[in-house]
């Protein structure tokens, strides 16, 4: 069945025990991304520290669980590295979620992200697994303005 | 009449797509006509036909096919307002769905070229509507609250889903009241011949968005003591595309045309214009001719089976499905328990398992459609402090063999999610 391929394990997992919710203080920028065709929502705070070392992603949000889960592994992958190296993981992440299930998946560059190739296949949910992602982008870019 | 003399089976191979299947070889249990209703061979062939063989403009072209098609089109809206006891065919309007029904309305309240004291709307002037509305019965009264400065004022709803009805939120100062005359989420169906008494007791019109009713129950213009009621086609068998407004032709004659253009007028000059009489007068442009055509198919159709029939057989229906959801653990159904005073729409949550969730599984492991989200009714669903819900909504083509597969697709997904 197609719908095994989208909810993987590790999905259902972080979905059951979501790592680094709730949001937190210090923090360098805080944005509010809501999906209104769904309604799903995530309030998403970053801390950058010196070299462009993110030092926390903090997060509280509702949603399915492919929007909260995508949250939770982009906190796994972006705490401890840097604005550059998670800018392209995002751009990276983008692509195979716009790439309609025909994009070959960079595992190198995506770690446990890789686990949302099968959501690509459906339209409608692409915009769940992008939602923190794209809250994340917004977040980094307003902290570098300040 | 009783429902042993329904024939489910036999109403199921009037509509072509229970003949296919869903890829991977999946049955098809379509759990979804609260969002729109599938169609029948009858209303196909008789929109195929039309097209085929009948086809042109309607009103004014001086030939044969003119004459076939106008014919077809003013017999759709006759059978229309037969179908919902419309005192008079020129009280049936087409819009193209509810929502148009339900703007055409608003925009002639708080109108400068609306002079009648009923439509005058201004500060301190009140519209009343309910918190179990959809956005096309909430969005069009806070624009015009918004163009006019009267105050938008609502009926709460229970912890059980029921309107919270209170007589005294209409007053002297209330213009226009418009509420759902079933709920699209909650099944409820409202006390509008009591809400109506109340308005017409201050001198206010009352709306309903029937949406919901006039497919599933006999409904009678009439007897619902309403000013006006707005439904849709495609959510009773009919095509998308073709919606209709009934209101009082008194009441329709002293309001403003809403959209200009061919059709809806008498004579125009450069300057201004004069205007057709209803129901013309609210049909500018090319209309969806061959919607209204199948629109009247659709009905003749429900009449040949009888509402009586259709609304037995789905109080059967809903009957089962609240007894069997209740073994689905933490299933809490949103909306009334108990057969009195709904209809055959069941919305429910699913503890800690998202609806998006539940339907995706549902439908790629049982090829059960049911539509999940708010239902375009948000402000019901902070009501109740839920983001979204899971709705199966059953008609006149649905089997209790169908509520069973719903109800093993949810011991599934709580499998999944355990």
């Amino acid at each position: 069945m197609i719908g095994e391929s989208m909810y993987q394990e590790l999905i259902l997992e972080h979905y059951k025990h979501p790592q680094g919710r709730g949001l937190r203080e210090p923090y360098d920028a805080e944005v509010h991304h809501v999906n209104p065709t769904c309604g799903d929502e995530i309030t998403l705070r970053v801390k950058v520290g010196d070299a462009g070392k993110i030092l926390d992603v903090s997060y509280e949000g509702q949603g399915c669980s492919i929007s909260q889960a995508a949250a939770s592994v982009l906190h796994e992958l972006a705490t401890g590295s840097t604005v550059d190296e998670t800018l392209s993981v995002v751009d990276e992440f983008t692509r195979l979620m716009q790439g309609r299930g025909q994009v070959e998946a960079d595992e190198e560059v995506l770690g446990d992200a890789v686990a949302f190739a099968g959501v690509a296949k459906f339209p409608a949910r692409v915009k769940c697994a992008l939602l923190s992602w794209m809250a994340y982008k917004d977040a980094v870019v307003r902290s570098a303005g300040q | 009449m009783t429902s042993t003399s329904f024939d489910v089976e036999k109403i199921r191979k009037d509509f072509p797509v229970f003949s296919r299947e869903l890829p991977d070889g999946r049955p098809l249990v379509y759990l979804d006509s609260g969002n729109s209703s599938q169609k029948p061979n009858q209303v196909i062939e008789t929109m195929r036909e039309h097209l085929a063989l009948h086809y042109s403009n309607v009103g004014r072209a001086m030939h044969v096919l003119g004459a076939e098609s106008t014919d077809a089109y003013e017999g759709a809206r006759d059978k229309i307002a037969g179908f919902v006891g419309a005192p008079s065919r020129d009280e049936v309007i087409f819009t193209k769905n509810a929502s148009e029904a339900l703007n055409l309305l608003a925009y002639s309240f708080g109108n400068p070229a609306n002079t009648d004291p009923r439509f005058t709307l201004g500060p301190g002037d009140e519209i009343v509507i309910s918190e179990m509305e959809h956005h096309s019965n909430i969005v069009p009264w806070q624009l015009l609250a918004q163009r006019t400065g009267a105050t938008l004022k609502w009926f709460g709803v229970t912890d059980e889903g029921r309107l919270d009805y209170d007589p005294a939120l209409i007053t002297e100062r209330t213009k226009i009241v418009s509420i759902a005359h079933q709920s699209n989420v909650l099944g409820t169906v409202n006390p509008v011949a009591e809400v109506a008494a109340r308005a017409h007791e201050v001198g206010a019109l009352i709306a309903l968005d029937a949406s919901q009713s006039v497919p599933h129950h006999p409904v009678d213009m009439t007897e619902l003591g309403a000013d006006f009621v707005a439904f849709t086609g495609h959510k009773m068998v009919g095509p998308s595309g073709i919606g209709v407004l009934w209101g009082r032709a008194e009441l329709l004659e002293s309001m403003p045309p809403f959209l200009g253009g061919g059709e809806m007028i008498e004579a125009v000059w450069m300057d201004h214009s004069t205007y057709a009489p209803i129901p013309h007068k609210f049909e500018a442009g090319t209309p969806p001719i061959v919607e209204a055509i199948g629109l009247g198919a659709a009905v003749d159709y429900l009449t040949e089976v009888g509402l009586d029939a259709i609304e037995a057989h789905e109080r059967e229906l809903t009957a089962y499905a609240l007894e069997a959801l209740r073994e689905v653990p933490t299933l809490r159904v949103i909306g009334p328990e108990t057969l009195e005073g709904r209809g055959a729409t069941v919305s429910f949550t699913l503890e800690g398992i998202h609806p998006h969730d539940v339907g995706q599984i549902l439908d790629d492991q049982f090829g059960v459609a049911v539509r999940v989200g708010h239902h375009c009714a948000r402000p019901l669903h902070l009501r109740f402090g839920i983001p979204a819900t899971t709705r199966a909504s059953f008609y006149l083509y649905n089997t209790t063999g169908e509520i069973d597969a719903l109800v093993r697709g949810l011991h599934h997904v709580q499998k999944v999610f355990a």
